[in-house]
């Protein structure tokens, strides 16, 4: 096959390439210029798209004996990752920037620019799989090192998409491994250090950066009664769960912690309370796609027993799921017989059955039954 | 594709001319610094000035105007810091700079220093839609603002769309107000008479790696009439222009280059004009969407630089064309990069009053000495798919149309 390799410039990324040339593909590397400043320096484990990464990229396909190129996505990146990072927060929501950079630029924009000049997959360092059932359709599943598996930021891939993605890393038992084999490959990149945070946000201050971009204003802090508790400097900066930086300065009644219960950007309003209240019992989500053929119950509209995953390092949570057909737009409604703690809408829910990603939805609204926020005014 | 098997990217650098190489293997073998006072440094001295009187020679000055630098863009640093800071020395007003927007980066990013550092002032000449210099509009600026004009820049040739410029008639518009022009001859030099002595400049930059000169040699030619704050300090060489210990090595490369390319300047003018009339005809008859930029120049009247191809290729990226060429083993350029290889609109295209859009959607193809007719008939045969491919490959600021999930906040 012709495999267009993604290079990041990190190890997963080179050494998936390097299991692609050696499993006979037709291999070259492309490094995606996703920042409006390329050229800068890397600082730490942070950062994006720097000369450093190009450069470590470029030797990486040297060694591998392939051809480099770079891509310009900026433009595209800019639009649909950092300004919907910037609405979704502006909207209150809690929203996955790699998530949609899977969605929209490596497995949209880069992967229709491959298909149209003649390659017919597109390799990168995810930790997942990708199987195919007896009729051939893709279905995608964790990788076998669930310590380091990506299939939830992977989640959102639809049919056509999972039909040109190839995982090389997908039966990796450790990274460790990974590290080892580049260095046994002698690739420069065998020690560099995991990439953390957001690569659009250089310092790591997600906050500050939102702020600069944000009109934020002050408003009130309330609890989960309503009673005005104090004062912030604008709703978007938070998130559910959070628990510092609140500045109420008088403790609760009963002594304990307040955690962010639910944002309002519309009333400018913070509400919070007791851990307790944190917990969620149902999930509603929108914006559904699914990894491949929907199982019959999506179908059908069956309740189906499935386990609920909404953050990428996060553990899944067994749950009772169906489709609420409604005019318009369709609504997967997902219980939570357990639990489930610091929901924020505008996340994304991914739901598994076993190790197959069956979908995902953006959660819209979270409920708990032993509390109702619309009683908040 | 390590090697590229037809290679159309002799502006970018082209091979070893075999002179150059031999005169540098020559030399490679001894030792001396030509600022020794000894034998061993007397005999690399010589070099040097051999070198220097053949290169000078070529291009129409005399040895004492030519200053060796490591190439053109310290050579562009040099003129233009060194004339407006003489300039500026003696009149504090004179901080305006005359500059076209299709120069390269070299004189640009340095003009755009000087504003930012130096409290200088860019007087922005502009280009016809062929990317030839305004001089109707340049007069009007010169007259305009001659009382605070330090100096003026206008490259001899474009090395994205091949444009000569009309150089002399330019500077005799500012010898009116006594006012030095500067030029960048990068890509001029030795593929089209230059000739320092009868262009009116102050100063000109050329390279010797794009005439078959090794990379990092190159130099500046400044009439002895003119004086320059120097950039760069040490050992005084040069003129106190440049200080550095000379390389006796490259010059003598540079210099055998030079000769010899221009022995053989006029015929080769002719077969590379000929050579790219013929691939200008048969691309816009296979691509009838290209469209050529700059001067068309189809009787080498010296309007275009001779080996020189510029296209727009509507609706495709220039990189992904790149790609496609280079895949079947042919070189070109999408004519500008930045240091981390990412493809920005060619700023040139944009001062000709392009769209920044259309202005990505460029490919250069430059002929060089190596270049036969079956070299342009390889590219003529896989031009046509890879057009199709790349424009099917669409514009990478486009929303793509593979179907996804469709999440995120709509606007």
């Amino acid at each position: 096959m012709k495999v267009l390799a993604a290079m990041s410039g990190g190890v997963d990324s080179a050494v998936a390439a390097a299991r692609a040339v050696e499993a006979g593909h037709d291999v070259v590397g492309v490094h995606l210029a996703l920042s409006r400043m390329p050229g800068t320096l890397r600082t730490g484990s942070r950062g994006c798209c720097t000369l450093e990464d190009s450069n470590d990229a470029w030797r990486a396909c040297d060694k591998l004996g392939i051809p480099y190129y770079v891509w310009d996505f900026s433009d595209r990146f800019a639009e649909d990752v950092v300004q919907d990072f910037v609405d979704e927060y502006e909207a209150g929501r809690t929203p996955n920037p790699c998530m949609r950079c899977n969605e929209k630029i490596k497995f949209a924009a880069l992967l229709e620019k491959a298909l149209a000049l003649g390659f017919d997959a597109v390799c990168t360092g995810h930790y997942a799989k990708v199987l195919r059932d007896t009729e051939g359709n893709p279905e995608l599943h964790r990788a076998a090192d669930w310590a380091k598996d990506q299939s939830y930021v992977l989640g959102v891939l639809t049919h056509e998409q999972l039909d040109h993605c190839m995982f090389p890393l997908a039966e990796t038992p450790s990274k460790a491994e990974v590290r080892a084999e580049a260095a046994a490959r002698g690739l420069t990149v065998a020690n560099k250090p995991d990439s953390y945070d957001i690569c659009f946000i250089p310092d790591g201050d997600t906050r500050g950066w939102l702020a600069e971009r944000i009109d934020m204003k002050p408003g009130e802090i309330v609890d989960q009664d309503g009673n005005q508790l104090g004062e912030h400097g604008g709703a978007q900066a938070f998130t559910v769960g959070q628990r510092k930086g609140l500045r109420l300065g008088r403790p609760a009644a009963d002594g304990k912690p307040r955690f962010v219960l639910e944002i309002r950007p519309k009333d400018n309003k913070v509400i919070v309370g007791p851990e307790a209240l944190l917990s969620v019992d149902e999930l509603r989500g929108i914006r559904i796609s699914w990894a491949g053929v929907p199982i019959p119950e999506i179908i059908t509209g069956e309740e189906f027993d499935c386990m609920v995953q909404v953050r990428a390092h996060g553990d899944p949570v067994d749950a009772k799921a169906h489709m609420e057909r409604s005019e318009g737009s369709d609504v997967l409604v997902v219980q939570l017989p357990e639990g489930m703690r610091g929901v924020a809408p505008g996340q994304t829910m991914v739901v598994y059955q076993g190790t197959r990603v069956l979908g995902q939805a953006t959660i819209d609204k979270a409920r708990s039954t032993s509390w109702d926020s619309s009683k908040v005014s | 594709m390590n090697n590229s098997a037809v290679y159309l990217d002799h502006a970018a650098t082209t091979d070893l001319n075999p002179a150059a190489l031999s005169a540098m293997t020559e030399q490679f073998s001894q030792t001396g610094n030509p600022s020794s006072l000894h034998g061993a440094g007397r005999r690399a001295n010589r070099v040097v000035d051999e070198a220097r009187t053949a290169i000078a020679k070529v291009a129409g000055a005399h040895p004492t105007e030519l200053i060796f630098t490591s190439g053109g863009t310290e050579s562009d640093n040099l003129a233009l810091k060194g004339l407006f800071w003489n300039r500026t020395a003696k009149n504090p007003l004179a901080r305006s700079i005359l500059v076209a927007g299709i120069e390269h980066h070299a004189v640009l990013d340095t003009v755009s220093w000087l504003e930012a550092h130096e409290d200088a002032t860019a007087l922005w000449m502009p280009v016809d839609a062929d990317g030839v210099l305004d001089l109707q509009a340049a007069k009007e600026l010169i007259e305009e603002h001659h009382e605070r004009i330090a100096l003026g820049t206008i490259m001899w040739a474009n090395n994205e769309v091949g444009a000569i410029q009309p150089v002399v008639a330019f500077t005799a518009l500012a010898a009116k107000y006594g006012i030095p022009v500067h030029s960048d001859a990068v890509q001029a030099f030795d593929s089209v008479p230059t000739n320092f002595a009868t262009s009116g400049l102050a100063t000109m930059a050329v390279s010797a790696h794009k005439i078959g000169g090794p990379v990092g040699i190159g130099a500046l030619f400044v009439r002895r009439d003119v004086v320059l704050m120097p950039i760069q300090h040490g050992g005084g060489h040069e003129r106190k222009l440049r200080s550095g210990t000379l390389n006796a090595v490259a010059a003598a490369g540079f210099a055998a280059a030079a000769t010899a390319v221009h022995e053989t300047l006029v015929a080769e003018s002719a077969r590379l004009s000929e050579l790219r009339e013929y691939a200008v005809q048969n691309i816009t008859r296979l691509v009838p969407d290209a469209v050529l930029n700059g001067p068309r120049d189809e009787d080498n009247a010296g309007l275009r630089l001779p080996g020189n191809l510029h296209f727009t290729f509507p609706e495709c990226e220039g990189d992904s064309l790149l790609f496609l060429l280079d895949m079947v083993g042919i070189a070109s350029s999408t004519g500008s990069a930045c240091t981390a290889g990412v493809p920005q609109p060619s700023h040139v295209l944009v001062a000709m009053g392009r769209d920044a859009r259309s202005a990505r959607s460029v490919q250069r193809f430059t002929l060089g000495h190596r270049t036969t007719h079956e070299d342009v008939d390889i590219l003529l045969e896989a031009l046509p798919d890879a057009y199709q491919r790349a424009k099917k490959a669409g514009m990478a600021a486009d929303e793509s149309s593979i179907h996804t999930a469709g999440t995120g906040f709509t606007r």
